[in-house]
């Protein structure tokens, strides 16, 4: 039988009152001793056996449940006299200072109560928070010197933190505090911001502490058969010894001063007990010298109750391990380890359809794959197979009950990697099992994992329950993310090799002989028809276009500038000779290349367009075959890069040490200009700030000329003598590496930074004594004028170092920053969701916006962020009647 | 057969309602340029309403965590200086993450303030002018135009030696430091050509201090906090950068465009112009940082991060003196920072927890009501045994 589970509908809080502790408590806990000399619990001690059970075997002397059957009860314990809850010492100084010392009434004339109490009213009515009010209140009633109702005169109340109260000169204790605050009226309870249903002000002063059932404070057995008690026992065993001791030498008649420091000192342990972190008060330790962790921690903080058990939680039929690459798999795949499909496990119902399979796969086993680790009958127990006789069980299956069977090809699957900083960081993969010990995935979903290999490791869920799987199909799979809410293009698609290989196929000027087309539509899966061959000069060849043409849908038309383009002044649009002009007529490129803006992740605008247009398996699909076409295209092509790939010129390197030598020149003209006073200075910085601004400024254009000089001759060279430049290529093509990388590489580092400024710090006057004292020039501050592949000398060496130490420590404070930011800002939108009227409101119902951004659109559906593009509408359109009328 | 440009107007306004305003002015623009036909037009408005259609967010979507993501997930490649430049190199400005943080919080003071100031279309490109105006903006204070102050307790006196460069570049005369030096009470006036004596009565070392500092403080011209001003031209029309930011006073001075000018101070815009005004200069403020920072972040969702943080009338900060802190959910607030103050507090009001929001159904463990966890079926009982019944 199936339980229907209880559905909690609210959680009232409150204090508990003495009857109600009272009322709760199984047993009064007298004695401080646990154990009895056999190991037995001690009635009337901590572990009591009314307060549940711990031990395996062992029933409960109050419900009479089994360990995990009994909830567990609570017991209490009486004190000899009353103590504050340091929790709300704060809220009791606010309350005494606000009532009259003699007759407990709240220190404001009636009608101001009555008012505040309606200010009160209104303001819970429109559910607002009533607590400004409530502390204006108490800040009025403080002023007051003379009460309304019996004229007594006040004094004034201070506060020694954590629990002490002066009033004047006398200290109030526990016992005076507590009956001043069960002179308060109900009525005046209520405007101090008091539930009279759930809580009275001299609550707040404990005479009788609850006894948190022994569940919540297990006792563990050591390996050498010792016990070890929790931290709240040991606090909890504290605190009785002292009562004790204090209610003997009350009714001993001891002095009032031994009384008075028993009482102070049992007022120490009942605080440390709720909050072992009290500002001023020394925290209670364990034997060994580690603070005790007692109620306050044990929810405080990130690995408190709250934020590590309750808003997270562990879960079952998860897997981890490193990931590695494979382009052969689809971008909705993951490579699932045999190893880790045979421990994770998916429910399957026997019916009379699929029995004869479920039987073949308990047969199996949980060793031989595909098996089954268990089945679970209708009654819900379960039957382990990890057994070698699994004929048994196969003869009693029957429908309606569960087989936990292996993970299977196809099956959906979570997958993740942390940090999870936004939706596509766990998306639902298809499983693919495949040998040795690393989950694959394709490289396509690299970005929006921001994942690589040098180690990575993601974890896998394998999903247990129908509605799951189809809720993570329909909206998690892999292929349904590939446009990102954050910029409305897409996040998933073309890196690296995808992206050169498209290029070098795409170029102009690159041939296919029928033979080789052949070849790379068969590896990569694409069984289209060959379009009419291109003749020239009698010889039959096709392009690279017309290979990457039979992918795209029949009827998509598109312009766009490729990510080659130079954004030269005067465009020369299909004509480019460097085909940066991409036009897609009916499903035909006509002219450009395909680089980074065609498929590549962050920018593919045909790729947003595919997506966009035709649906997410369209796009899929595309994706896939576009980056296994342009690996094959690659590998047939050949790409290589290496350090030749930096080399210059003899004249090349000439020009470069030239601009080099005369920026240094120029810096020392400006030091000396500055030393001679002649230096113009700029309004509203001193000359020293103009002298550090004009250096960085003259050093930082240097490097990009001989940036400028390394590509114009890497380009020469490609094109006058046919030598490739891969490094280029990867650069302009936007498949890796920027120009800046390729200057760095060939030319010049550049200057080193520290803080944005030039190296400053080291030695006095200088930053190393390889230099004169106010040494100013290029060198001793820090530039780098050798490039990578030269080699830095030892000084250049040293200062390039110096920036890549503060670059990583930046990256370090970096991450935490960020990180806690949009901690942040999820708990403050996490409740935000668009209603059925399209606004968005928070759970109060507040209306928010209107409409989701003004236009009440989804960013990951618009064009780049734009709702509707009418532009493209209204042009295709009317050019498609302007081509019909040109025909 | 080409429609005629008011037959078209007048067929689009029909929609006008049906589409955002934007994509309307658009639509307008963009038909002013063409000539169609009506089978055309029609099949124009069609496709539009479709794609608008299309584009609409569906409810139940977690708009807010989407937000939240879309500018928290860039915000770790963005950078950590505080240097760069907005345009002019002389000034500096908080920028990246540092500069992102400090809106999201709200702080009370930008820890770089800075104003652009545009000056009226009339005058603007009138060089003499803006610098006129330029310089009644920037404020001098004596320490601004003085190399150092000395302090004599023989004579008592403290002389103020004069920076000629700096009185040369800020146009100030001695005699008008003298003019505002005068009132200081008890103090005797003297000067020649580059330094000014101000004579104490009494000589102490105590009195000789508070006179140096009061003087050196004395504001000769300018708006208050108003540090230092650089002037730019931009196109054709000068614009004026400050450091530091007033917004109110700024305002007030003649010749200055107050609807083009502005300040990264958004709690100054909420001060001088209202939330709505704060609301659109977070908005923009936080998009002018990305893009800066060259990452793509939807508007929208900055809009709806900037709603949240403006939606009782006020600017509140995310975080727990904020938006966090002021939940109706105790478990909402406990789960998120002070764990413990939330729920004693919890007690004594004897709140109620209404398990609405997220993280309080995950505590119960329960599903969330967002996306297709909001969808609740309910049966009519009587119904049912109604059609038992039957």
């Amino acid at each position: 039988m199936r339980i229907i589970p209880k559905r909690i509908e609210k959680v009232k809080f409150g204090l508990l009152s003495p009857d109600y502790i009272r009322k709760i408590a199984e047993s009064k806990i007298i004695t401080a001793d646990t154990y009895d000399e056999d190991g037995y619990p001690i009635e009337g001690g901590l572990m009591d056996p009314k307060l549940g059970v711990v031990d395996p075997g062992l029933k409960c002397k109050t419900c009479g449940g089994r360990v995990g059957e009994c909830p567990g009860h609570f017991g209490r314990i009486e004190l000899s006299r009353p103590v504050i809850h340091v929790g709300y010492a704060k809220a009791i100084n606010k309350i005494l200072r606000a009532i009259c010392r003699k007759c407990g009434r709240l220190l404001l004339p009636p009608d101001k109560i009555e008012e505040y109490r309606k200010n009160i009213r209104k303001y819970r009515k429109v559910g607002r928070n009533e607590d400004p009010i409530v502390e204006d209140l108490l800040k009025n009633a403080k002023m007051t010197k003379r009460c309304y109702y019996c004229d007594e005169e006040q004094e004034e109340i201070k506060f020694d933190k954590p629990t002490t109260f002066i009033e004047g000169k006398n200290r109030l204790s526990p016992t005076d505090v507590r009956e001043r605050l069960e002179r308060i009226t109900d009525e005046d309870a209520e405007v101090m911001g008091f539930d009279l249903e759930v809580a009275r002000p001299e609550w707040m002063v404990l005479t009788v502490l609850p006894v948190p059932p022994v569940t919540v404070r297990p006792s563990i057995t050591l390996e050498s058969g010792e016990r070890s008690e929790d931290d709240l026992t040991h606090k909890l065993v504290d605190i009785l010894r002292i009562n004790q001791r204090l209610m003997e030498n009350i009714e001993a008649g001891a002095p009032q001063l031994i009384i008075e420091d028993l009482w102070e000192l049992l007022q120490y342990h009942i605080t440390t007990y709720f909050n072992n972190e009290v500002a001023g008060v020394p925290p209670a330790r364990h034997r060994s010298g580690r603070p005790l962790k007692t109620l306050t921690q044990r929810l405080k903080g990130k690995e408190g109750r709250f934020r590590s058990n309750l808003s997270g939680k562990r879960v079952n039929f998860s897997a981890r391990t490193v990931i590695s690459p494979d382009p052969n798999i689809s971008i909705n795949e993951v490579g699932v380890p045999e190893l880790v499909a045979r421990e994770l496990t998916i429910p399957v119902r026997v019916t009379p359809q699929n029995i004869e399979y479920v039987k073949k796969l308990v047969k199996n086993g949980s060793r031989i794959y595909p098996g089954a680790n268990y089945v679970e009958r209708p009654d819900g127990s379960r039957v382990s197979l990890n057994i070698k006789r699994t004929e048994e069980i196969i003869e009693k299956i029957e429908p309606g009950w569960i087989v936990h069977r292996h993970l299977q090809d196809g099956d959906i699957v979570l997958f993740n990697r942390q940090p999870s900083l936004h939706r596509m960081s766990i998306m639902a993969h298809e499983v693919r099992v495949m040998p040795y010990k690393t989950f694959r995935l394709n490289l396509c979903v690299c970005p929006p994992y921001n994942a690589d290999f040098d180690g990575d490791e993601m974890n896998l869920h394998a999903i247990q329950g129908e509605e799951a799987r189809a809720e993570a199909r329909v909206l998690m799979r892999v292929q349904e993310q590939i446009l990102s809410p954050r910029f409305g293009g897409p996040i998933i698609g073309g890196i690296h090799d995808y992206i050169s290989g498209a290029y070098l196929m795409t170029r102009p000027g690159v041939r296919f002989t029928r033979e080789e087309a052949h070849q790379l539509l068969y590896a990569a899966g694409i069984t289209e028809e060959l379009p009419d061959p291109i003749v020239e000069n009698g010889a039959e060849f096709y392009t690279g276009l017309q290979l990457f043409s039979l992918l795209l849908p029949k009827d998509i038309n598109l312009t766009y500038r490729a990510k080659i383009c130079k954004k030269h002044e005067v465009c020369k649009k299909e004509d480019c000779p460097y085909g940066a002009y991409v036009v897609i007529r009916n499903g035909e490129i006509l002219s450009g290349v395909l680089d980074e803006k065609s498929f590549g992740a962050f920018a593919g605008e045909l790729l947003d367009r595919i997506v966009k247009d035709y649906g997410t398996d369209a796009a899929r699909e595309f994706l896939d075959k576009a980056t296994k076409l342009a690996i094959n295209g690659i590998t047939k092509i050949g790409f290589s890069t290496g350090i030749d790939d930096e080399d210059l010129t003899t004249e090349a390197r000439e020009r470069i040490e030239e601009i080099l030598d005369n920026a240094e020149k120029k810096v020392e003209e400006l030091i000396e200009a500055y030393n001679e006073g002649i230096l113009e200075q700029l309004p509203g910085r001193t000359l020293e700030e103009t002298l550090e601004m004009r250096i960085m400024q003259t050093l930082s254009e240097a490097r990009d000329k001989t940036g400028n000089i390394a590509n114009e001759y890497l380009e020469k060279s490609s094109e006058e003598l046919g030598r490739e430049n891969s490094a280029r290529i990867m650069a302009i093509s936007g498949a890796r590496g920027s120009l800046l990388n390729l200057t760095q590489m060939a030319a010049c580092i550049g200057q080193q930074a520290v803080r944005g400024e030039r190296i400053m710090r080291g030695y006095v006057g200088r930053t190393l004594p390889h230099f004169k004292r106010g040494d100013k020039g290029a060198r001793a501050k820090g530039f780098v004028r050798s490039s990578y592949k030269k080699g830095l000398d030892p000084l250049e060496y040293f200062f390039h170092s110096m920036g890549g130490r503060e670059g990583l420590v930046d990256t370090a404070v970096r991450t935490s920053q960020s990180g806690y930011m949009q901690r942040r800002l999820i708990n403050a939108l996490q409740d935000l969701k668009v209603e059925y009227d399209n606004t968005v409101r928070d759970t109060r119902g507040i209306i928010v916006e209107f409409a989701h951004g003004e236009d009440g659109a989804d960013p990951s559906r618009t064009d780049w962020g734009k709702v509707v593009n009418v532009s493209k509408i209204i042009h295709s359109i009317v050019d498609q009647r302007e081509s019909e009328n040109v025909s | 057969m080409f429609l005629e440009p008011d037959e078209v107007k007048k067929r689009i306004e029909k929609i006008r309602e049906e589409i955002p305003r934007s994509v309307f002015s658009e639509l307008e623009e963009e038909l002013s340029k063409v000539e169609v036909t009506e089978e055309e037009l029609n099949k124009i408005i069609e496709e539009i309403k479709r794609r608008y259609d299309y584009s609409l967010v569906e409810p139940g979507e977690a708009v807010g965590i989407v937000a939240a993501q879309s500018m928290g997930e860039p915000s770790t490649q963005m950078t950590m200086r505080t240097f760069h430049y907005a345009g002019v190199a002389e000034l500096n400005v908080t920028l990246g993450l540092p500069r992102i943080i400090e809106i999201v919080d709200a702080r009370r003071v930008p820890s770089t303030p800075t104003m652009t100031i545009y000056l009226k279309e009339d005058i603007a490109e009138d060089r003499e002018k803006a610098k006129g105006i330029a310089k009644k903006i920037e404020s001098v204070t004596v320490d601004d135009v003085i190399k150092r102050a000395e302090m004599d307790l023989i004579d008592s006196k403290v002389t103020l030696i004069l920076d000629e460069y700096e009185l040369k570049r800020r146009e100030i005369t001695l005699e008008e430091i003298v003019e505002k030096l005068t009132p200081i009470k008890g103090v005797e006036v003297e000067y020649n050509e580059n330094q000014i004596s101000l004579k104490v009565p009494n000589p102490s070392m105590k009195e000789l201090r508070k006179v140096a500092t009061r003087a050196r403080g004395q504001y000769l011209r300018g708006i208050k906090d108003i540090q230092r001003v650089v002037m730019r031209k931009e196109g054709k029309e000068y614009v004026i950068y400050t450091e530091g930011s007033n917004l109110k006073e700024v305002l007030k001075i003649d010749g200055v465009d107050i609807t083009r000018t502005k300040t990264n101070d958004i709690l100054e815009i909420h001060k001088v112009l209202g939330v709505e005004a704060a609301r659109n200069a977070i908005i923009n403020e936080a998009l002018d940082t990305l893009e800066e920072q060259g990452l793509m972040v939807d508007i929208r969702h900055l809009m709806l991060i900037a709603d949240m943080m403006t939606v009782d009338g006020e600017v509140k900060a995310i975080g727990r003196h904020g938006v966090s802190g002021e939940k109706a959910s105790v478990l909402a607030r406990a789960a998120f920072e002070i764990t413990v103050d939330h729920l004693l507090k919890a007690g004594i009001k004897g709140e109620v927890e209404e398990l609405r929001g997220i993280v309080e159904n995950v505590i119960v463990g329960r599903p969330v009501r967002l996306g297709t966890g909001m969808v609740e079926l309910k049966m009519r009982r009587e119904l049912e045994e109604k059609r038992e019944e039957a």
